[in-house]
């Protein structure tokens, strides 16, 4: 590849209290592309995400964006250069309509009619629980509100934390088609995704972690075909889980 | 929160003043119950920046109380000062030397909250400890430095004219300071659950109530939201301490301390970081408090614990827990 990645990390290191969890981690995430971060339980994946968005302060490193340096900002900041977050836990308002939730996804003048009325036809759902407590949907439903919450405005990057966790299969390909919808529309997305046929489907670009470190980087396809690196690196493969 | 959880506690004061009504005649029922509620709106209004200021950043602010002090000395000096209005016989008089006592306390303790959460609260976001010896601390000087200004002993503050005296309803005597007091502390509960319902800054509090980082990480800066509402609640208590003290018709340095057990209790049952809760935990402490100090006035003191206690074990995070994190 020759052009610039859209974000860079280099050597970043992260504590959280006294330990010592992201111990040098260097990736690079281009525009337009699915960028799949993978990894064994306790990795550093999450850790690595709320790096980037300043949820976790960098103790040394660097992360850029574009042109901005990311680990001087704080999240708000950061999330106003146009990076939007699904964390783990979705990140939803369970005591706020999936209106108000929504709404909190766009800018300072509300909806704009014409993102609410696409996100609305590839999520129909949300258009029948509108006015309900998001606390009142089910797990793959507030999945899918906190992705469309992400997509009510433009976004450079899309950082997403195990979308299809816990969830049903059916709920799996819902997420799958939307995500496969993001990237065709030209979204560059960063993504932890455990569920290796999803992140062999969706991904053009892989790094695995291990320890707090990048341990492995190469094309998604050089990863979904080769099993024994898989089983190495991962303790499973695509094989394994079919 | 489903509609079925909010039910419950609404019942639950219903019920209360259902048990009022069947322990004592009616008459005494009808006067007791509005001084309960006149009482718990005042505790509504002492109260809601309280539970909101904990909600959005887990501050604990024992200093509270020092917004109801200062409040209720600046209504007494608008009342010493303005003598004629207060004594005239013209209702609108009366009611623009209430109003102007109210916008003095709003004033004064809003400018103050906007002083100490600069100086002081905003160094000691996160350490639980240090909030509560900086804000006990800050309520001791503060409780000194009324004693200095206004002296160390009670100063009158003499209700408007009109407002004293009671109305007849049903044989029943219900004084008129009370129902003033009951329908304003009503609607600014309805003003700012409107507020929090229906305008984008109420939707990103109620959403910083219930997590914090995830409205941080949606690009909504936290602090100057929550110097605001902590502001907008300093002058709320004002206001509060300026009706109680009117209704006490006296004022010492100490109110707020004083106040500041109860106002906890009311924040605790409600559930913390819960605007509606706290209504309904003051509405409760209003009708307990004067329900029992007439049938039993030894247990006066002991009702709100035990309340509150009673409330704890039956829903451990309060009336209405605001989120969850
Ligand atoms: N708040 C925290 N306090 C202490 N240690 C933490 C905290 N968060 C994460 N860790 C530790 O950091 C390491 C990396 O955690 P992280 O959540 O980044 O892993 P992960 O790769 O996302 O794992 P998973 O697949 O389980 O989500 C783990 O050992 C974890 O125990
Ligand atoms: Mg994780």
């Amino acid at each position: 590849m020759t052009e610039q990645p859209l974000l860079v990390l280099k050597g970043v290191h992260t504590h959280i209290g006294r330990y010592h969890i992201l111990q040098g981690v260097d990736l690079e995430v281009y525009a337009q592309r699915v960028s799949v971060l993978l990894g064994r339980n306790g990795a550093g994946k999450t850790t690595t995400l709320r790096t980037i968005l300043g949820l976790w302060h960098a103790s040394a490193g660097e992360i850029s964006f574009d042109q901005h340096r990311l680990n001087t900002l704080d999240p708000p900041a950061i999330a106003r250069l146009g990076i939007a977050y699904v964390p783990e836990n979705m990140g939803i308002f369970s005591g706020l309509s999936v209106r108000e939730n929504l709404l909190l996804g766009t800018g300072p003048k509300g909806f704009r009619n014409s993102r609410l009325e696409e996100v609305l036809a590839s999520f129909p759902l949300l258009r029948e629980k509108w006015n309900l407590p998001a606390g009142t949907l089910s797990g793959g439903q507030k999945q899918i509100l906190a992705i469309a919450r992400a997509m009510m405005l433009p976004r450079r990057l899309f950082v997403v934390d195990e979308p299809t966790k816990g969830l049903a299969p059916a709920m799996v390909d819902v997420l799958l088609d939307a995500f496969l919808r993001l990237k065709e529309g030209g979204a560059t997305i960063l993504l932890v995704e455990q569920n290796f046929a999803m992140a062999a489907t969706l991904g053009d670009d892989a790094a695995v972690m291990e320890d707090g470190r990048i341990v492995h980087v190469s094309s998604m396809a050089a990863l979904a075909q080769d099993e024994a690196l898989q089983t190495r690196l991962l303790g499973l493969s695509l094989a394994s889980h079919q | 929160m489903k509609p079925s959880e909010r039910t419950l506690p609404v019942l639950l004061v219903l019920l209360i003043a259902a048990l009022g009504f069947a322990a004592m005649p009616f008459t005494d029922w009808l006067t007791l119950s509005a001084a309960g509620l006149a009482m718990g709106m005042m505790l509504f209004l002492m109260v809601a920046g309280l539970t909101l200021i904990f909600g959005l950043m887990d501050v604990l602010n024992f200093a509270h109380g020092a917004f109801i002090t200062f409040g209720a000395f600046a209504a007494g000096t608008v009342f010493a000062r303005f003598p004629q209005l207060v004594a005239s016989d013209r209702w609108e008089e009366n009611l623009l030397i209430l109003a102007l006592a109210a916008l003095a306390a709003a004033l004064l303790s809003g400018a103050l909250g906007f002083g100490f959460e600069r100086v002081a609260i905003g160094r000691v976001y996160g350490a639980h400890l240090r909030q509560i010896l900086l804000t006990t601390g800050a309520l001791i000087v503060a409780e000194q430095l009324a004693i200095v200004i206004w002296g160390p002993d009670a100063i009158p503050v003499l209700k408007p004219a009109g407002l004293r005296g009671s109305f007849l309803i049903a044989g029943a005597a219900i004084e008129k300071y009370r129902v003033v007091a009951a329908l304003f502390g009503l609607f600014v509960f309805l003003l700012l659950q409107g507020i929090l319902a229906h305008t984008r800054i109420g939707i990103i509090v109620r959403a910083g109530v219930e997590n914090r980082e995830m409205v941080e990480a949606l690009g909504y800066r936290i602090r100057p939201l929550f110097a605001g509402v902590f502001v907008a609640g300093a002058a709320l208590a004002g206001v509060g301490g300026a009706m109680w003290a009117t209704y006490a018709a006296t004022v010492t340095a100490s109110l707020g301390s004083d106040l500041t057990v109860l106002i906890f209790i009311v924040v605790i049952i409600g559930g913390l970081g819960s605007v509606g809760g706290s209504f309904l935990g003051a509405l409760l402490v209003g009708l307990v408090t004067n329900y029992v100090g007439f049938l039993a006035p030894k247990l006066a003191l002991l009702s709100n614990i035990l309340l509150m206690a009673a409330i704890l074990l039956w829903r451990p995070r309060g009336l209405l827990a605001a989120g969850g994190r």
